[in-house]
C-alpha cells in the first residue's frame, strides 16, 4: 500500500483527500475480496476514474468483458499492488499507437466475435490500416484518430444506440471534433469548413431534421475505418452509390468527357461536396443562382438547352400548381376530387422525373417526362374546372329551388290569411 | 272538382270515409303564443320521411362492406346523377332530426307536456330519441371513412365498460372482437332494417297518441283561458294548422337544400385500420356531451374504474328521463319545480359540454 501512495504522489500529485478515499477504497476492497478495478477508479478523478454507472453502458461490459480483457492485471486480488503487478500481466494505460492492435486482436477474430454478434465485421484492423488514420499512425503520428477517438472508451455503445458516438446522427458531430478544430488540424494542412458546411446541406437537414437514418453522414462518402478522401476520379461513384440514376445519365451525357477533360469532378462541379444545398430548378437556366453560366455562356448550344430545359421544368410546375389550386378550391367547396387529387400526384412524379432526367443534359429525353406530366396536370385542371362549374351549377339549381319555395309559401300564407278571414 | 268527388263517394261508400276522417275534421290545435313549438314534432316526422326516401335511393348504389363502401359512396358523390344532392340531404336531414328531435323534446319538458294523461307519448317520445340516436350512430360508419372507423371503435368500448353483459354487447354490436367489415355489415343491417321496422312502429303508436289525447295547453295559460274564458282561441287542425305545418316543411326543405348545395356532406379518407387514430378524434356533435363527459371522469372513483360510473351515470339518467312524467302529480296539480329546474340543467349541461367538447384539445 506504502508504495502503491507512493507512486500516486509522484506521478500525479493528487491531493490528501484522494488519498484518503484510496485507502478507504483498499480496505473495502480487501475485506469484499472481489473485482476490485472499478471500486477504486469509480472515485478516482477524470484521467483515471471509470464510473460503474458509465461502464455499465459500454458494450464489452454488457457481453460479460471486464477491465482486465484490455487493461490486463488480476481484477480479484486483494490488493492493488497484486491486482496491478507485472506478474498479472497488467498492462496499464494503453499507449495510442497499441490501441488499433488491441481492438483489432478480438475484432480481427471471426471465431471469437461470432460468440457475440456473428454479423459484425472483422476487417476493422486491416481497412483502418489502408485509412489516411491508419497509415499516419503507422509513421508514427500519434495525432490521428485511433478507435477509442471515434467509439469512446469505458462507455463504448453500439453504433445503434443513439447515444453513441458513431450513431448516423452522431458522426459528422464526431469527425467535427478534429476536423473542425483549425489549431488541431493545421499541421495537416486542409480544410476544416467541411462541418460547417455539412450542417447547412441536405443531407444533414434529412439525417438530423427529418431523422432519416439512411442519409448520408462523412463515413458514407469516406468509408468509416477505411476513411480516406475520394479522389476527383472516384467522386462520381461515391454519388451514384444512392443516386443511381443521376450518376447513369450523367455517364452517358457529353459532360461526362467534358469534364473528365478538365479535371472537374463530375458531381461535385456543381452540387458542392460537403455543402450540398437542397436541388432547385433556379440552378438550371439563366438566372442569378444558376450553375450553367458559370460555364456556358449566352448563346452556346449548352447555354440554349439550359434555359429550354429550366423553362420546360418551370412550365409543368406552374401548371402542376394550377391544377392544384383549382382542386384545393374545389374541395373546400365540398366537391368530392378526391380521384384528380391522387392523380395529380402522377403529374408530380413526372416532375421529379423531368428533374432527375437533367442529368442527361438532353431537351429531348427531359421534354418527354415534362410532356407526360403536363398531359396529367392539364387533365387534373380540367377536372377541378369541371368540379367548379358543377358547384355553380348546383347553386343556380339551389336559387331556383330556393325562389320556388318562397312563392310556395307564399301562396299557402295567402291561402291561409283567406280561409281564414272567410271564418 | 267532380272526379274527386266522385272518388271520395266512391271510398265512403266501400270504406266510411267521412266516419274516418271526422275526427279530423272535429280535431282543433290551440292557438296562443307558443303555438310555433308544437311544429316541430312535425318536422321531425318530414326529416324522417326525407331520411327514409332518399335512403331508399342510396340504397340503389351503396355496397356494405370493408372493400366496397367507400368506394360506392364516392360512386354516388361523383358519378350517379344527383347523387351527391341525395347523399348530403341524408346527411344533412339526419344531422336536422336529431336536432329537432332534441329540440321537440325540450319543448314537451318546458310546455308540460308530458303530465297526464300524456305520459305514454313521453316514453314513446324518448323511445324514439334513442332510436334516432341509435340511426346516427349506426349510420355514421356506413361510408367506411377513417372518421367513422375510429369513432364507431371509441363508441363501441364505451358500450364494452356496461358492467356483466358489456363484452358480450361490444362482440355483438361489432360482430367480433374488432371493428371489421363484420361491423359494417352489421350496422347496415340495423340502419336500414331493425330501426326503420321498430321506429315506424313507434312513430305510429306516437301520433295515434297525440290524436288520441290532443294538443296539450301549458298550465298557466290553461289557468288563464279557464279564468277568461273569452280568450281561449284555437284552429282547426285540417286544414289551418296543416297549411302551417306544411310551410315548415317547406321552410325545412329549404335550409336541406341550401346546406346540401353549398355544404355538401365530406366524405373524407378511406378507413384504414392498420393505422393509428387520427389525434384529437371526437364524436358527431350529438355524442359529444357525453363523450365529454366521460372524458373528465377520473380514470378511477374510489375502487371503481371512472368509465364504468359514466356509462352507468348515463344509463341510469336515460331510465330516469324515460319515466320522468311519472315523478309528477297530475293536473291540476301544480308542476314540480325540480322537473324544471332539471330541464334547465340538463339543457345547459348539454350545450355547455358540446361546446367545451368542440373547443377542448
Amino acid at each position: 500500500m506504502a508504495i502503491w501512495r507512493n507512486k500516486i504522489r509522484r506521478s500525479s500529485g493528487v491531493s490528501m483527500l484522494m488519498l484518503a478515499m484510496m485507502i478507504l477504497c483498499s480496505r473495502i476492497t480487501s475485506a469484499q475480496a472481489r473485482n476490485s478495478c472499478l471500486d477504486c477508479h469509480s472515485v478516482l478523478p477524470d484521467e483515471l476514474g471509470v464510473g460503474e454507472e458509465k461502464f455499465s453502458h459500454d458494450i464489452h461490459a454488457q457481453k460479460g468483458l471486464t477491465c482486465v480483457s484490455c487493461h490486463g492485471g488480476d481484477a480479484n486480488a486483494d490488493e492493488a499492488e497484486k491486482a496491478m503487478s507485472a506478474k498479472a500481466g497488467f498492462k496499464g494505460k494503453i499507449d495510442r499507437k497499441q490501441v488499433p492492435q488491441l481492438c483489432g486482436s478480438c475484432h480481427s477474430d471471426p471465431t471469437y466475435m461470432r460468440q457475440f454478434n456473428p454479423g459484425l465485421r472483422t476487417d476493422q484492423l486491416s481497412q483502418y490500416k489502408t485509412s489516411i488514420h491508419g497509415t499516419r499512425l503507422a509513421s508514427g503520428d500519434t495525432k490521428v484518430a485511433v478507435c477509442v477517438d471515434c467509439h469512446s472508451v469505458h462507455d463504448l455503445r453500439p453504433p445503434s444506440d443513439p447515444k453513441s458516438k458513431v450513431h448516423p446522427a452522431n458522426v459528422a458531430g464526431t469527425c467535427a471534433r478534429c476536423h473542425a478544430d483549425a489549431g488541431y488540424m493545421s499541421s495537416y494542412k486542409i480544410p476544416t469548413n467541411q462541418f460547417a458546411g455539412y450542417s447547412k446541406s441536405v443531407h444533414h437537414s434529412a439525417l438530423v431534421e427529418r431523422g432519416d437514418l439512411s442519409a448520408p453522414t462523412c463515413t458514407t462518402c469516406h468509408g468509416n475505418h477505411a476513411a480516406t478522401p475520394p479522389g476527383v476520379a472516384s467522386i462520381a461513384n461515391v454519388c451514384s452509390s444512392c443516386h443511381v440514376f443521376q450518376a447513369q445519365l450523367f455517364a452517358a451525357s457529353p459532360h461526362q468527357q467534358a469534364f473528365a477533360s478538365a479535371g472537374l469532378p463530375g458531381c461535385v462541379t456543381c452540387h458542392s461536396n460537403h455543402e450540398i444545398a437542397h436541388p432547385s430548378d433556379q440552378f438550371l437556366g439563366s438566372g442569378a443562382q444558376s450553375i450553367c453560366t458559370q460555364c456556358h455562356t449566352d448563346g452556346d448550344g449548352g447555354f440554349v438547352a439550359a434555359v429550354k430545359m429550366k423553362a420546360d421544368l418551370d412550365g409543368l410546375a406552374a401548371s402542376i400548381n394550377r391544377a392544384e389550386e383549382i382542386l384545393d378550391r374545389a374541395e373546400r367547396s365540398g366537391m368530392e376530387v378526391s380521384q384528380p387529387k391522387l392523380e395529380l400526384a402522377q403529374a408530380r412524379d413526372s416532375l421529379t422525373k423531368a428533374r432527375v432526367s437533367i442529368h442527361s443534359f438532353d431537351v429531348g429525353k427531359v421534354g418527354v417526362d415534362v410532356k407526360a406530366g403536363m398531359t396529367t396536370a392539364a387533365a387534373d385542371f380540367a377536372a377541378g374546372e369541371q368540379a367548379m362549374k358543377e358547384r355553380n351549377y348546383r347553386r343556380i339549381g339551389l336559387a331556383f329551388s330556393l325562389v320556388a319555395i318562397v312563392l310556395v309559401l307564399t301562396g299557402l300564407k295567402l291561402y291561409i290569411n283567406h280561409i281564414e278571414q272567410k271564418t | 272538382m267532380a272526379p274527386l268527388r266522385a272518388v271520395r263517394n266512391w271510398l265512403d261508400d266501400r270504406f266510411g270515409w267521412e266516419e274516418l276522417i271526422y275526427p279530423f275534421k272535429k280535431k282543433t290545435v290551440p292557438r296562443h303564443k307558443l303555438s310555433y313549438w308544437y311544429f316541430l314534432g312535425g318536422i321531425t316526422l318530414f326529416l324522417f320521411i326525407v331520411q327514409v326516401l332518399t335512403g331508399i335511393l342510396l340504397l340503389l348504389y351503396y355496397k356494405p362492406g370493408a372493400n366496397e363502401a367507400f368506394e360506392s359512396v364516392q360512386y354516388i358523390m361523383t358519378r350517379v346523377q344527383f347523387g351527391w344532392l341525395i347523399r348530403s340531404i341524408h346527411s344533412w336531414s339526419a344531422n336536422l332530426m336529431i336536432f329537432t328531435a332534441f329540440a321537440h323534446m325540450f319543448s314537451v319538458l318546458f310546455l308540460k307536456a308530458y303530465r297526464k294523461p300524456r305520459e305514454l307519448t313521453w316514453v314513446s317520445g324518448i323511445l324514439l330519441l334513442f332510436l334516432v340516436l341509435g340511426f346516427g350512430f349506426s349510420g355514421y360508419l356506413l361510408p367506411w371513412n377513417t372518421l367513422a372507423f375510429f369513432a364507431t371503435k371509441v363508441g363501441t368500448e364505451i358500450t364494452g365498460q356496461v358492467p356483466l353483459i358489456g363484452k358480450s354487447l361490444m362482440v355483438f354490436l361489432r360482430g367480433g372482437e374488432d371493428v371489421t367489415g363484420a361491423t359494417l355489415t352489421r350496422f347496415f343491417g340495423f340502419h336500414v332494417a331493425v330501426l326503420p321496422g321498430l321506429a315506424t312502429m313507434l312513430i305510429l303508436l306516437h301520433v295515434l297518441l297525440v290524436q288520441r289525447f290532443g294538443i296539450s295547453v301549458p298550465p298557466r295559460l290553461q289557468a288563464e283561458w279557464a279564468a277568461r274564458p273569452p280568450e281561449q282561441r284555437e284552429m282547426k287542425f285540417f286544414p289551418n294548422f296543416m297549411l302551417r305545418e306544411l310551410m315548415a316543411w317547406y321552410v325545412a326543405l329549404g335550409a336541406l337544400g341550401a346546406l346540401a348545395a353549398i355544404f355538401p356532406w365530406n366524405l373524407g379518407v378511406k378507413a384504414d385500420p392498420f393505422v393509428p387514430a387520427p389525434a384529437g378524434i371526437k364524436p358527431e356533435w350529438y355524442f359529444l356531451f357525453m363523450f365529454q363527459t366521460l372524458k373528465l371522469i377520473p380514470s378511477k372513483l374510489w375502487l371503481v374504474d371512472g368509465e364504468v360510473v359514466g356509462v352507468l351515470g348515463f344509463g341510469a339518467i336515460a331510465v330516469t328521463w324515460l319515466l320522468l312524467p311519472f315523478f309528477e302529480s297530475a293536473p291540476p296539480a301544480p308542476p314540480r319545480r325540480w322537473i324544471t329546474a332539471l330541464s334547465i340543467f340538463a339543457l345547459t349541461y348539454m350545450a355547455g359540454m358540446t361546446i367545451y367538447g368542440y373547443l377542448a384539445q
